[in-house]
């Protein structure tokens, strides 16, 4: 009975489908860090539902925030485009303003800040104002936590580890950087519609 | 073809010489630092075990209290110290303090923690096929800040005002401020932060879970082949990562309201006659958050435990499990439901009557994939040849605990029937069989399975046996009074009820379920034993002791870095080949090929290597 040989070579198993743990990994964080915000602002809705909420106006430098991080999206994937052309030079460049873009979104959430404060919302007062303060400064933490990445992908880059062959960090800092800009807008059209 | 070759096969699994690298680390890096999933694994069972020790002793306490409400404690002294008060009684702050931090421990530390940490660590790479977890760093991580975690509750319990006392629930404003109870103060931060710092290692565990099941399997490994261990820890991963995120916000919450001075739960409040400042927050709100995570929450301890039984009830009942995809169908819809059952811990709360109703349907619907999974167990035991390893009595016991606690939950789902029910004792013995106790058997369970994987002996079964009886004996007699107390109308976290004429009547009742407390937790120190003593002096562990089919029993008795010296099995059938009509032997791993197997095979299976035969264009004589 030789057949048996022909037998064990053709039962090839398939292989699973996979992709790169690592930006897996990155994908379930961000799904972690979702459910964070999404629990923030339904108990947004659900304490605003009870009454006794203090009703005030957004600081118009949210507004222009969003413009920052949209910028900032753009560049990083300009970034990212140049990494797939081993165009290493623009690499640092684009990954260079995306991290100054960072910088400017975190100050321009801090002035927002000091603009409510004028205002007279605080941290402590009504849960209207406490519960802004609480999700532009998560946000703002995880922004910081990006620019921290966006600074190890600049130094992967100087040392030209970034390549059209070599694109795992690459990728997966403008996963999260996309993100946390998708966030943002969300928080800001959430808070916007939700006076 | 009738006959087929058995030994092409084999040359698949003999390229050692190519096999993997092997690390010689020091002693910190192979033990204490390691990053080798076993070993991690190894690290949360011995935590896990401890913490459950502290955890037991913490409960005799609060029972000796309850049940001998009169006697003098005094002998105690070199223990408590100042917890008792002058006349030999624990301190009525203590005792709250004492059932916060049994509830917070068994259910964070011993159950989420020690039950997934050690399993899903342990079984995944080994039952998918995979040399380690998808980062063996970030799984060190995990068990550091469990760790941390750990030393800081720890360290809460000694302080001067007590650690944390406002339930393991941490409901506000009770836990909100400090004026209220003394365990409100730092007892309630220290417990805010370690609860932080576990969030942390459980997501960075659940992270690597689900990334290692769904990309690290070896060749073969369909979902469909996967064994009901690997599913039910993915589906209490993907629960993780989307609860306690939530969980986080509720505390978040709740550490701005105690150290910043915000208002999200505080509203209203007077303490000693002096008006608080804090105005227009919601405790309700903190319900919700915790309970969103709450619910979730006791299938992340639960799910597990379900999943090692399938295995164990498979493995010694020598048949297939029951309806393989309705378990994995059940563990989904548990999954999914999960997150939507939440309020019925909140019907009290005064919330609208309406809502109550539709979530009343929605928990009720739950119970159906439970009582699916029970039907399957039992079913699959129906006829089979069992084989009462101290393993399969675990199992046994978990399904029994399982019925006996989920037809409570029935009751507690009906939010009418809810309002005489509500935190009274009825609840208490509702969670701790269908959660606690089942659980537990289930990491029992597991322990006395796997075993001789993790330390390549054999433990005792005699003494396994005499552990199981007084267990399990002593877990229905703790627990099943307490339904009659509850029905009567004891609340729950109560110091003392002699003050209550209509009570007294259960004093007995109390006693006996206190002595069978006593007795249960000794009944822990047998196994402590027979787990010690073995892993220096148990005989030697064949390769596969139990005959069991996935792939852990195809590595060497003590798997090195890396758990297999040579390639990687493939895999070829699903994981329930037992007792199947035709085979030689009762079981058929999963790493045989069908083509070695001809006499077993089904229809499907032999055109399944017809089909493959022409499909690669293989010449040769068809027949
Ligand atoms: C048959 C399905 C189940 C139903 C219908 C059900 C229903 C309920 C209800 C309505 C309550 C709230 C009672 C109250 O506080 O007044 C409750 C409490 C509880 N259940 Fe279940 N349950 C079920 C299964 C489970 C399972 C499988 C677990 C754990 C694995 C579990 C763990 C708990 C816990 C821990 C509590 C109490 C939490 C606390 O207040 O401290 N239940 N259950
Ligand atoms: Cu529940």
């Amino acid at each position: 009975m030789n057949e048996a040989v022909d037998f064990k070579i053709v039962e090839a198993p398939a292989k699973p489908i996979s992709m790169n743990p690592k930006k897996f990994g990155m994908w379930l964080f961000i799904a972690s860090v979702m459910m964070l915000f999404m629990s923030l602002t339904s108990a947004y809705i659900v304490r605003q539902a009870e009454g006794n909420w203090l009703y005030f106006e957004l600081p118009t430098l949210f507004l222009i925030s969003c413009g920052v991080i949209i910028a900032s999206s753009v560049s990083m994937q300009l970034g990212f485009w140049a990494a797939k052309k081993d165009q290493f030079s623009k690499i640092k460049t684009y990954v260079a303003i995306t991290t100054v873009l960072g910088f400017t979104f975190l100050v321009l959430q801090y002035l927002g800040w000091k603009d409510m404060v004028s205002n007279s919302v605080y941290l402590v007062g009504n849960p209207s104002g406490s519960f802004i303060y609480i999700l532009t400064g998560l946000h703002g933490l995880h922004i910081v936590s990006a620019i921290v990445y966006l600074l190890i992908v600049l130094n992967s880059a100087s040392k030209l580890k970034i390549s059209s062959s070599n694109m795992t960090q690459m990728e997966m800092c403008t996963t999260y950087w996309h993100f946390l800009g998708l966030l943002w807008l969300y928080l800001f059209v959430f808070l916007t519609l939700l006076r | 073809m009738a006959t087929i070759d058995v030994h092409h096969h084999i040359e698949t699994h003999e390229h050692d010489d190519h096999g993997h690298e092997h690390h010689h680390g020091n002693f910190w890096t192979n033990y204490i630092f390691s990053e080798d999933h076993k070993v991690i694994a190894k690290q949360f069972l011995l935590t896990g075990m401890a913490w459950a020790l502290i955890g037991g002793v913490l409960s005799v306490l609060f029972r000796l209290q309850l049940g001998f409400p009169e006697a003098n404690l005094s002998w105690l002294k070199p223990i408590l110290g100042g917890w008792l008060t002058a006349d030999g009684k624990i301190d009525p702050d203590f005792y709250l303090a004492l059932v916060t931090m049994h509830g917070t421990i068994m259910v964070f530390f011993v159950l989420t923690a020690g039950l997934s940490g050690t399993f899903s660590n342990f079984l995944i790479p080994l039952q998918i096929g995979a040399r380690d977890m998808a980062s063996g760093f970030m799984n060190m991580l995990s068990y550091w800040f469990f760790f941390l975690s750990s030393v800081i509750m720890f360290v809460s319990l000694f302080l001067s005002t007590g650690p944390a006392a406002g339930g393991w629930v941490i409901y506000p404003p009770l836990s909100a401020l400090p004026q209220a109870i003394p365990g409100s103060g730092l007892g309630m931060t220290l417990w805010l932060v370690s609860m932080a710092l576990f969030i942390v290692s459980s997501l960075l565990g659940s992270i690597n879970y689900i990334t290692t099941v769904i990309n690290l399997r070896t060749v073969g490994m369909s979902f469909t082949k996967l064994p009901l261990t690997i599913w039910a820890f993915f589906l209490t991963a993907v629960i993780g990562i989307l609860s306690f995120p939530v969980l986080f916000a509720a505390a978040l919450l709740l550490i701005f309201d105690r150290s910043f001075g915000t208002s999200f739960y505080l509203s209203d409040i007077y303490i000693n006659g002096v008006a608080l400042p804090n105005q227009g927050g919601s405790p309700i709100l903190f319900q919700h958050l915790f309970w969103f995570l709450g619910h979730p929450e006791v299938y992340i301890v639960l799910l597990p435990a379900l999943g090692i039984t399938s295995e164990i009830i498979a493995t010694n009942s020598r048949k297939p499990i029951f309806g393989y995809k309705a378990m994995v169908g059940s563990m989904l819809g548990i999954a999914i439901l999960s997150f939507v059952v939440w309020a019925h811990h909140m019907f009290v709360t005064g919330m609208n009557p309406f809502l109550g109703s539709v979530f009343t349907l929605l928990t009720l619907i739950i119970a159906v994939p439970s009582a699916v999974k029970i039907f399957n167990y039992v079913t699959t035991l129906w006829k089979g040849n069992i084989r009462f390893t101290p393993a399969m009595l675990f199992s046994i016991g978990l399904v029994s605990f399982f019925l006996t606690g989920g037809i409570t939950g029935l009751f507690l789902g009906n939010s009418a029937v809810d309002i005489q029910l509500h935190d009274t004792y009825f609840v208490v013995a509702h969670f701790h069989l269908v959660m606690g106790s089942a659980s537990f058997f289930g990491m029992m369970a597991g322990v006395y399975h796997w075993f001789p994987k993790m330390f390549g002996r054999m433990m005792d079964e005699k003494l396994g046996y005499l552990h199981f009886w007084l267990t399990f004996i002593g877990v229905y007699l703790v627990f099943f009074p307490m339904h009659y107390i509850g029905i009567a109308g004891f609340p729950r976290r109560y110091y003392s009820w002699t003050a209550f004429e209509t009570f007294s009547g259960f004093a007995d009742l109390n006693m006996l379920v206190s002595i069978a407390a006593i007795l249960t937790l000794a009944a822990q120190f047998v196994f402590l034993f027979n787990f010690i003593y073995h892993i220096f002096r148990g005989k030697p562990a064949p390769a596969n002791p139990w005959n069991a089919t996935t792939l852990e029993w195809t590595t060497p008795r003590l798997p090195g870095h890396g758990n297999w010296p040579g390639e990687i099995p493939t895999v070829y059938r699903w994981p329930y080949d037992y007792s199947k009509p035709g085979s030689k032997e009762d079981f058929i791993p999963q790493h045989i090929p069908f083509s070695e197997t001809p006499e077993s095979n089904l229809p499907h299976e032999n055109d399944q290597i017809k089909l493959d035969l022409g499909g690669a264009g293989v010449g040769g004589d068809k027949h």
